[in-house]
């Protein structure tokens, strides 16, 4: 099941944004600051390029990953999977920061095995049982990516880093941000900064403005970006590298990417 | 006698009936005239430099059935430490008030206002309401009280007059 959406989302998201089909991968939640006696959150899950309309096609959820303040996995409820989005139902009760996310990390190969060509796409724990070690013309990719967004119930708690891919590790909370006030983020890949990284980030609200008015921003050293929110909304935050560090053992090649919805409130 | 003499008369023997310092507010929650009126989720803090509650004063929501869900509308005071204040609390938080002029007052002796060190402050009052708008005035005011001081702000949507006064 981790492999059909891997399938989809890394081969749409990931391989093709040069070629201009990608379309863009969001988690939107219904509010991002919930009372401390808890409460019911809904996300819609799509893939489309208006923020944040669902009008392409639904995100595949089955990688979904919830987890409270505490470290604890929160199920989804009322999961369904409609054409144009997915949605689900989080029962958020106890008071933390909820990381909620798709992440995936799968390799992608292709050779020629008689002339013949050969595809191969799947876990990297499974590389060396699927692509023989001699194989002809082989190309090989890794491809690591993270699609998330976060609701804080009560008091915020601290996101921590997971470790593997490319991911942001707020230094101003990402529940925490407000118009015209400046917020830093570090970006790390494989738990190290990620530095002179492109970020760039979009207003939701595309299919209302005639420019996408994208926010572009560089990382330094320590892999930080200060964003100065320019107005209350909704935003959507993408950043993609692509390196020779792939993490598995036979391969070279691969591209790590991140997105984050975020919610920005009027002062 | 009119309500604003009335009123004044009120705050003046709230300010001169103790003997100890006190802080005094008078808020107006307005009159509006609008075809759904809910009475305002109201906050008062006392806010630091560092945009921390130093001190709760007040905080009005609808206690019947549970409406703590919409607290985190009181914006402000939401992200400078409401979301961490376990309601109900004594003392501080109570029902919603009605049009009209409210005076609340504060022994400076006693808490919350026993803790503040001597500083610079602001008095914060942020009104919310139900399809309705937000809006947040702030009042400057040092401590500790050392001469009798007034300081006032004008709310234009959701809060009319507010005028604070610090008794030695």
């Amino acid at each position: 099941m981790k492999l059909s959406f891997l399938r989809v989302a890394l081969l749409s998201l990931s391989l093709a944004p040069a070629a201009g089909f990608a379309a863009r991968a969001w988690i939107l939640p219904s509010q991002t600051i919930v009372a401390r006696s808890g409460g019911w959150v809904t996300f819609d899950a799509a893939n489309s390029d208006d923020l944040f309309s669902f009008n392409q096609g639904a995100m595949q959820v089955d990688a979904l990953s919830v987890t409270g303040g505490d470290g604890a996995a929160v199920a989804p409820q009322n999961l369904a999977k409609g054409k144009t989005r997915s949605s689900f139902d989080l029962d958020l009760r106890a008071s933390g920061t909820y990381r909620v996310a798709v992440a995936g990390d799968v390799v992608m190969a292709r050779w020629e095995e008689d002339g013949k060509p050969k595809r191969w796409r799947g876990a990297p724990t499974e590389v060396a049982a699927n692509i023989p070690a001699n194989a002809a013309k082989l190309e090989v990719e890794q491809m690591q990516r993270r699609v998330e967004t976060f609701v804080t119930v009560g008091t915020p708690t601290e996101v921590k880093g997971v470790g593997t891919g490319l991911e942001l590790v707020p230094a101003r909370h990402p529940n925490d941000l407000y118009a015209g006030e400046p917020a830093r983020f570090r970006f790390l890949l494989d738990g190290k900064p990620a530095k002179d990284l492109a970020v760039e980030i979009i207003a939701g609200g595309t299919r209302y403005r005639d420019a996408p008015a994208a926010l572009e921003l560089k990382t330094d050293a320590d892999g930080m970006v200060t964003i100065t929110w320019p107005a209350p909304g909704l935003y959507w935050l993408d950043a993609e590298i692509q390196d020779e560090k792939a993490t598995v053992p036979g391969v070279k090649k691969r591209t790590a990417g991140y997105n984050a919805t975020l919610e920005v409130l009027p002062q | 006698m009119s309500r604003k003499s009335r009123i004044l008369l009120a705050a003046l023997w709230y300010a001169g009936a103790a003997g100890a310092a006190d802080l005094t507010l008078n808020v107006e929650i307005p009159n509006l005239p609008v075809a759904e009126y809910h009475r305002p989720y109201v906050a008062v803090w006392v806010e630091d430099g560092s945009q921390t509650i130093a001190a709760n004063l007040a905080v009005w929501y609808q206690l019947r059935g549970d409406h703590t869900k919409w607290l985190p509308d009181l914006r402000q005071w939401w992200r400078r430490g409401g979301r961490d204040v376990k309601v109900p609390v004594d003392g501080l938080t109570g029902a919603t008030r009605p049009v009209g002029q409210h005076i609340l007052k504060f022994d400076a002796a006693a808490e919350p206002l026993a803790k503040l060190k001597p500083g610079k402050y602001e008095l914060v009052v942020e009104a919310v309401r139900e399809v309705g708008g937000r809006e947040a005035l702030r009042i400057p005011f040092e401590w500790p009280i050392k001469a009798t001081a007034r300081g006032s702000a004008q709310g234009k949507t959701e809060l009319g007059a507010v005028a604070l006064t610090l008794n030695p």
